[in-house]
């Protein structure tokens, strides 16, 4: 593959239409107007065509697979929307089922697709590796030709060049000196080169382009290093209130952090105060207006050992709002969901039921029920058998959904001077079922809850790439559509004073400054080929 | 200059699917960062079992253990039990410990599921979801195997039938 040397001494890469230096065409069949986006320049995707290299790099060269990686990963993403992502259904739900019994057949199709994680989905990062790859190489093979062939530019261009541009005229005589001054008036570059000019003004635009390729780049290694360790936590937290739990994702070589939910609380506005009244007063129901969790954060010492009871030291305390996290370290929690009245503890009282005498009462507690409670005088009861979340199984047996207790339910064996053998009861919520006729029961006597809370844990070291790739990207896309590249080359000839100019964009701005030149100078009026045919 | 294209391309190219691979590889085992998975080192914890015991895995070092997280509600669990329960007696003189760890019940519940099922092997009880928490359990059951060097040689979620198990005690059998 030979370069070419154009009439003018300029030798140009293999591919070049346009002389780098003087923009005479290199081929006869080569339109100017056309060739002016790059330039004229070799793109060098389209020069070489040899190893396995070159063909992957060609193909990502090309803006047409850049375009369909876009329309592709669009139409990814939106699928991925359709229905909610795995990290949105309800905890403790096994995805398996889930989307079946929630959205059917459809829901199944999803699930089996693996649309449920889609945007971690390692076709999906592929997709968005690719887009990355084809922005890196088309801005390469565009980017660096485009900007040598502005920097090698002439003042003298070829007599083809200047005719074939869509502004040209042709003045009898015109006074070089003057039309340097004007343009210089306008803030325009002007060179001269043998009594011809060359005035450009707005040659950065040129790169906005790359500049917005750029801040893609940084954005899309932010996202990337999200899936790196120790970059990125979003995790949720359950607590119960009084209870203590491991915030995930902070255990360290110095310890583990543990959250104490100390209390959960829900206020709601007041409908009847006059300042809410108005707005309210159309709103059915409840409006809430805080929801926060009190909390201590606690660090374990850092020999603990996982599952151990462990050493905790207090941090701090601190209140979790919606929007007002609490923070620590790199990291955040963010009041996510509660959980009103979970029942925690359940008070029975023994009873004889001719009498409706009570010999004792006691009190179970739904996470941990005793074994054995001792009333006193000869009288007991036993837990034979507990179902925290009580459902009657395919087998008519009953059994139990999960761990939660949402639906306690309990066989009592209930002992007594007069029982020494037993009576068993099966209790309930709301039901009671002996096995025969027995002389006592257990009677309902209330029941203690606690609420939880639901806290986001996030840690993002990743927020600042994203956000500078973001404002690269701004900056990019505002330096190539609110500037624009003009550029007006004055040639002497034979036959007169040559006038041509050429922009990217904004052909009304030029044709302003052009009106305005040869209102200033003798020059005559360039003539706008395509408006002429109009 | 062509040679130092065709460097500069294939280096480029080179270096963009090394991110995209290594980010694929963290993707498909990023769940809490702490997903244990085959190759690892089993994470040490300390429970209490079923009878008051404390059980440290550190312990079994020299044997293999068949690391069974499980609950009574959960019916793949329940299925597999009478299958490990013979098992276990087979290779317990084999060097190989069953440990089912029990993920947040009360003892009540399982102390009735252990004595209907006759289990002998230990039941570390985790209350507070620690160790299924850094162990990055998901569904159950999940089995993770772990060999005599405390290195994680196997995981699985599926239920598992009495030939998977025997040919697991045999891949963990020091």
């Amino acid at each position: 593959m030979q370069s070419i040397t154009c009439e003018c001494g300029h030798s140009n890469p293999y591919g070049t239409s346009l002389c780098q230096a003087c923009g005479k065409p290199l081929d006869s069949d080569v339109e100017v107007l056309s060739s002016m986006r790059y330039e004229g320049s070799a793109r060098r995707s389209q020069t070489y065509k040899k190893t396995f290299v070159d063909h992957t790099w060609n193909f990502f060269s090309s803006v047409r697979v850049g375009v369909w990686l876009i329309i592709i990963i669009l139409v990814a993403a939106a699928i991925g929307t359709i229905f909610p992502q795995e990290t949105f259904i309800p905890p403790n739900v096994d995805p398996a089922t889930h989307y079946e019994s929630e959205y059917g057949t459809l829901g199944l199709i999803y699930y089996l697709l693996g649309f449920h994680k889609l945007y971690g989905s390692w076709w999906f990062i592929i997709l968005l590796g690719m887009l990355g790859l084809s922005i890196i190489i088309a801005s390469l093979d565009r980017g660096i030709p485009l900007y040598k062939a502005l920097k090698t530019q002439r003042v003298t261009r070829h007599d083809q060049f200047m005719k074939n541009q869509r502004l040209f005229s042709v003045s009898e005589e015109a006074e070089l000196e003057e039309i340097k001054y004007t343009l210089e008036s306008l803030r325009y570059k002007v060179r001269e080169e043998k009594g011809n000019l060359f005035a450009e003004k707005g040659r950065f635009s040129r790169w906005g382009a790359y500049v917005n390729h750029v801040g893609l780049i940084i954005f899309l290694t932010g996202a990337m290093l999200r899936f790196f360790p120790g970059m990125y936590v979003d995790e949720i937290l359950w607590v119960r209130e009084g209870e203590k739990a491991s915030i995930p994702g902070t255990k360290s070589d110095d310890g583990q952090y543990y959250l104490e939910n100390k209390e959960f609380i829900l206020e709601m506005y007041d409908k009847e105060e006059k300042k809410f009244n108005s707005a309210l007063s159309s709103v059915d129901g409840e409006v809430a207006k805080n929801y926060q969790s009190n909390v201590t954060l606690y660090k374990t010492t850092p020999n603990h050992t996982i599952g151990e009871e462990p050493e905790l030291i207090k941090v701090k305390d601190g209140e979790i709002r919606v929007n007002e996290p609490f923070k620590f370290d790199s990291f955040a929690l963010y009041q996510t969901d509660f959980k009103l009245n979970e029942f925690s503890k359940m008070s029975f009282e023994l009873e004889e039921k001719a009498t409706g005498k009570k010999f004792g009462k006691l009190t179970v507690d739904l996470h941990e029920p005793e074994k054995k409670y001792d009333l006193g005088n000869g009288y007991r009861v036993e837990i034979e058998e507990y179902f925290p979340n009580f459902i009657l199984n395919e087998q008519s047996q009953p059994s139990t959904v999960n761990n939660l207790p949402d639906n306690p339910a309990f066989v009592f064996s209930m002992y007594s001077p007069e029982t020494p053998k037993g009576e068993k009861a099966f209790v309930g919520i709301q039901k009671n079922i002996e096995a025969g006729e027995n002389q006592f029961k257990m009677s309902f006597a209330g029941i203690e809850t606690k609420d939880l809370t639901a806290l986001t844990v996030r840690k993002d070291h990743t927020l600042w790439i994203i956000a500078l790739g973001g404002v690269i990207f701004m900056i990019g896309v505002t330096q190539g559509l609110y500037w624009n590249y003009r550029r007006i080359w004055i040639k002497q000839n034979q036959d007169g004073v040559w006038a041509a100019a050429h922009t990217n964009k904004n052909w009304y701005g030029l044709k302003k400054d052009l009106d305005f030149l040869s209102e200033k100078t003798s020059l005559i009026a360039l003539v706008d080929k395509e408006s002429d045919t109009k | 200059m062509k040679k130092k294209r065709l460097w500069f391309r294939s280096a480029l190219l080179a270096i963009l699917v090394i991110a995209i691979g290594y980010t694929i590889y963290n993707s498909i085992f990023e769940e809490s960062g702490t997903y244990i998975k085959k190759g690892d080192k089993a994470p040490n914890f300390v429970l209490t079992d079923l009878n008051g015991n404390r059980v440290e895995l550190e312990d079994y070092r020299g044997k293999g253990v068949f690391l069974n997280f499980w609950g009574t509600w959960c019916k793949p669990c329940e299925r597999e039990m009478p299958y490990m329960q013979r098992q276990y007696e087979t290779y317990k003189e084999q060097g190989v410990e069953i440990l089912a760890v029990n993920v947040s019940e009360t003892n009540v519940s399982v102390k009735n599921f252990a004595d209907r099922y006759r289990l002998t092997f230990p039941i570390p009880m985790d209350k507070q979801r620690e160790v299924t928490k850094a162990y990055g359990i998901g569904p159950i059951p999940t089995t993770i195997l772990i060999d005599k060097n405390g290195k994680v040689v196997g995981r699985t979620s599926e239920s598992l039938s009495e030939k998977k198990i025997i040919s697991f005690m045999e891949k963990i059998k020091p």
